[in-house]
């Protein structure tokens, strides 16, 4: 393949995208433990809670900050790259972006500084009211935006009319037959994400013996929570899974490698996709286990990607191999959260170093299988922008190579440089830990009505 | 019917450009002045002066983006890749400046993203004030098509109104650091929102005069008659404006300077409205052929009504939480 504009806008979009979707996953997912820790302090008056909520406030901030500033190139990229995209479907997919912004932008950025400032400016309850908002905001800025995806892996509500799509019914248009799927298989994977973001950090502390009796409360929350959020993330990707075979059985079949139309159908559990020759080579593979998962009975007759011409075939290699990373990570994270749980069950999980130093190692992986599912979702759409009705080629700007080759390049070092900043800030303040005084003007504060046990 | 949702839609964005313009204009100009202070300690000041508003500011232009998209794709889709150069500086300036807010605090080199959050700041300004000069201008378009290359926006007239916004909205900035400092700083923003005010003037003037001396359309929008009569108030107003904000700045009112300074933008918004309506491309497309499909615009309008009342409130109850003077420890570090 040439090195034409719509490529290099390609990988573009792709290279920001999946930039900026690490800062929502880590947000989603450490807002719903901010609510969590906020509340315990409320309820108990502990104040250790208090302590650490205010020190991954501290990390949420500092995440917030990457997503906001990497999120607002997404927005105009749309319409630079892909104007052929933004006019065909603005019908449908502008108002649900315009939500998003009205709904779920402004209330982040209006309740965010009283989380950071608000702090003996504003009483006990609007505090943790702004810290809900937060975490709602994340909540449905995800909503909106995964409904606008939602609906170009499964566009339904609309009719198209010369080329453009036109609404018919709203309804429709967002709960599209992907949208409830993918909205809960994402949210999932924030929360999974952040418990184990929460679930390294104190292990590293614990290993350092900081701040040991915080960071033992902190690996409790993260490994209990994660040993609900996995198995629950594991069994809503089976049915996104069965749902995506209903309605994408082409991404489905690259997701399995799978390229006859048969019966019998095994489970590869590895292979070396080969495009052009449609086979796998070097496959490893567990006879009928596939027909087992996808259609819920032994024999069950999968449709394979000789169904469709082979240029409209997605690349195999990338969907095949993305979906067995996050297969990989998930049943990893569950097998870890299991685990902690029975050291816990047997009172040793504050000294187990063995299960710290892999906690410690696992603290990427929420992210990496978070990328590893988009690209699974995204490539296996290819060749269509919106599934079956708008091609990719038709869908970008014709733009000058040597313009996108140079935003290109911007992209790939501002954005090195800023992840580079990012992971030194972070760094910086994770190993600072948690305040060991927490400031008087707020330990002052009355919390009153909230407290239900005193101190 | 399908003319009263455009219409209203037009008036929707004009509110939400106008906002964005207004509440990052004075972040932005925070960002420029932010360039020639020296003491540490000012800058802290500076920066913590919009540290609690600047995230809810720039959010109005990522709703300038999405409504747009939504009720004026014609023009989104248009006007995007027209400026794709422009646009990623502009971008990228405020990825720069934005991050400064979470690194400047953190970093052992705060000079580095000093930088970073004043440079972004005005690059950030350049590159707007280059792309409201192209979208006055004019913009090359052939068969529905952009056809003026990657430089098409870059004309004399864009370098005046970057020149003219990088003035005007560091006016907007002094101004808001008269309402939030006190002392030395404070008096250092009266001088020299005294003096950006006569550079806003000419250019002013400068904008006035070029737009209908070479385009006999926007000439005879003004010149007309009877619209000479009619549109006669404007400049009446921004000269009364103008007098207004010399006085206050000299009786060294701490609010009124904020509020003249808004009016005198709101003023020359609305003289640059009158000389491009109804295009939403200027001189290709007008706001009817860019408009989105009817059942989208009254579903985006219907958001808009009950959402935005909302929106508003909250915003002026994050404005009232922190309205005091300026406090430099204000940080969670
Ligand atoms: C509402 C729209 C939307 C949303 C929410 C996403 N995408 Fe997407 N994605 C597109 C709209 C899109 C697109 C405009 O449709 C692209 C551009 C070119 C293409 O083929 O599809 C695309 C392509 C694309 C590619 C390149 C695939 C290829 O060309 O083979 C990758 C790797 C991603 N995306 C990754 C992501 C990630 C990590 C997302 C998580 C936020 C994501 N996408 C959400
Ligand atoms: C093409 C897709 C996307 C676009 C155009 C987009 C756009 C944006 C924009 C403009 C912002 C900054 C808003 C602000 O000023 O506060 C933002 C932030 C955010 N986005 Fe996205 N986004 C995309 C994908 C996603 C997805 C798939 C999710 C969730 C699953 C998501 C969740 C969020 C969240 C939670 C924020 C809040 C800020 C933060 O996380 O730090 N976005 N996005
Ligand atoms: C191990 C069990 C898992 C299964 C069976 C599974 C299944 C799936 C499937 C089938 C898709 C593609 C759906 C489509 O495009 O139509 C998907 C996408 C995705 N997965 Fe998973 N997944 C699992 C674990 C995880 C984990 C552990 C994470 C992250 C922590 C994760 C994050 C994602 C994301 C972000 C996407 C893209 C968004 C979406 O389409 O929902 N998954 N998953």
């Amino acid at each position: 393949m040439e090195l034409d504009a719509v490529l290099l806008s390609r990988l573009q979009f792709g290279f920001t995208l999946a930039f900026h979707i690490l800062f929502p996953t880590f947000t989603i997912g450490l807002a719903g433990f901010l609510v969590m820790m906020h509340g315990a302090w409320l309820a108990t008056g502990a104040e250790a809670y208090l302590r650490l909520y205010r020190f991954w406030l501290k990390l949420f901030a500092l995440g917030f900050g990457m997503g906001v500033v990497s999120g607002i190139v997404l927005a105009f990229e749309f319409g630079m790259n892909f104007n052929g995209f933004s006019a065909a479907t603005a019908n449908v997919i502008g108002p649900l972006m315009g939500y998003e912004v009205l709904m779920a932008f402004f209330l982040e950025a209006s309740f965010l500084p009283i989380m950071l400032f608000g702090w003996g400016r504003v009483g006990p309850r609007l505090q943790f009211f702004a810290t809900l908002m937060v975490s709602l905001g994340t909540m449905l800025s995800a909503f909106w935006i995964l409904a606008a995806n939602s609906w170009m892996q499964t566009p339904s509500g609309f009719e198209l009319r010369n080329g453009l799509f036109h609404p018919l019914d709203w309804w429709a248009v967002v709960f599209n037959p992907s949208f409830p799927y993918r909205l809960a298989h994402m949210l999932m994977a924030s929360l999974l994400t952040g418990a184990f973001l929460i679930a390294g950090v104190s292990a590293w502390h614990l290993r350092r013996r900081l701040h040991t009796e915080l960071a033992a409360r902190a690996l409790r929350l993260a490994v209990v929570s994660a040993a609900i959020f996995a198995p629950t993330q594991i069994l809503l990707g089976d049915l996104h899974g069965l749902n995506t075979l209903r309605h994408q059985p082409v991404k489905v079949a690259a997701m399995e490698a799978l390229w006859e139309t048969r019966a019998n159908v095994p489970f590869v559990v590895f292979a070396l996709p080969d495009q052009t020759n449609a086979t796998n080579r070097a496959a490893l593979e567990i006879p009928r286990a596939g027909s087992l998962i996808l259609t819920h009975s032994w024999n069950g007759r999968v449709q394979g990607l000789d169904a469709v011409a082979p240029q409209d075939r997605p690349p195999v290699a990338v969907v095949f191999f993305g979906f067995r990373v996050m297969l990989a990570i998930g049943f990893f994270l569950l097998a870890l959260a299991w685990w902690g749980l029975a050291l816990w069950w047997r009172g040793r999980l504050d000294a187990a170093d063995r299960y710290h130093r892999i906690c410690l190692f696992a603290t990427p992986l929420g992210f990496i299988a978070v990328i590893a599912g988009w690209v699974t979702t995204e490539s296996g759409r290819q060749p269509w922008v919106v599934q079956g009705l708008l091609r990719t080629a038709d869908a970008a700007t014709p733009l000058p190579v040597g313009s996108v080759a140079s935003s290109l390049t911007l992209f790939l070092l501002a954005y090195g440089v800023l992840l580079a900043a990012f992971l030194v800030f972070a760094y910086r303040i994770a190993r600072r830990g948690p305040e060991h005084e927490i400031p008087e003007q707020i330990r002052g504060a009355p919390r009153t009505v909230w407290r239900l046990r005193p101190q | 019917m399908s003319m009263d949702l455009t219409l209203l839609s037009a008036l929707v964005i004009a509110f939400g450009i106008a906002m964005y313009v207004l509440l990052d204009g004075f972040d932005l100009g925070v960002g420029i002045l932010f360039l020639f202070t020296r003491e540490e300690r000012d800058r802290q000041l500076l920066m913590s002066s919009i540290a609690p508003v600047w995230d809810g500011n720039e959010t109005w232009l990522v709703l300038g983006g999405a409504m747009l998209l939504a009720t004026f794709p014609g023009a989104y889709s248009l006007l995007l890749p027209a400026w794709y150069v422009p646009l990623l500086l502009f971008l990228f300036a405020l990825i720069f400046r934005g991050v400064a807010f979470e690194f400047r605090p953190q970093a052992r080199r705060k000079q580095l993203w000093g930088y970073s959050f004043g440079l972004g700041s005005l690059l950030a300004t350049v590159a707007q004030g280059a792309m409201l000069g192209s979208f006055v201008h004019g913009i090359d378009v052939q068969g529905g098509r952009y056809a003026g290359g990657p430089w098409g926006w870059f004309t004399p007239f864009s370098a005046v109104t970057a020149a003219g916004l990088v003035a005007g909205y560091a006016l907007l900035g002094a101004t808001w650091l008269i309402y939030k400092t006190e002392g030395a700083l404070q008096d250092w923003c009266f001088r020299v929102a005294r003096w950006l005010m006569l550079v806003v003037l000419a250019f002013i003037g400068l904008v006035s005069l070029w737009t209908p001396l070479t385009n006999a359309e926007i000439a005879d929008r003004w010149f007309g008659w009877p619209n000479l009569l009619y549109l006669s108030p404007v400049p009446l107003l921004t000269a009364a404006i103008a007098v207004a904000l010399w006085r206050s700045i000299s009786n060294r009112r701490e609010l009124t300077p904020f509020i003249y300074a808004v009016a005198l933008f709101l003023l020359s918004f609305f003289g640059l409205a009158i000389s491009t309506w109804p295009y939403a491309v200027p001189r290709a497309v007008t706001v009817w052929d860019a408009a989105s499909s009817p059942t989208t615009q009254a579903f985006m309008l219907v958001g808009v009504g009950l959402l935005l009342p909302l929106v508003l409130g909250y915003t002026i109850h994050t404005y009232r939480v922190f309205r005091h003077k300026a406090d430099a420890g204000l940080h969670y570090h």
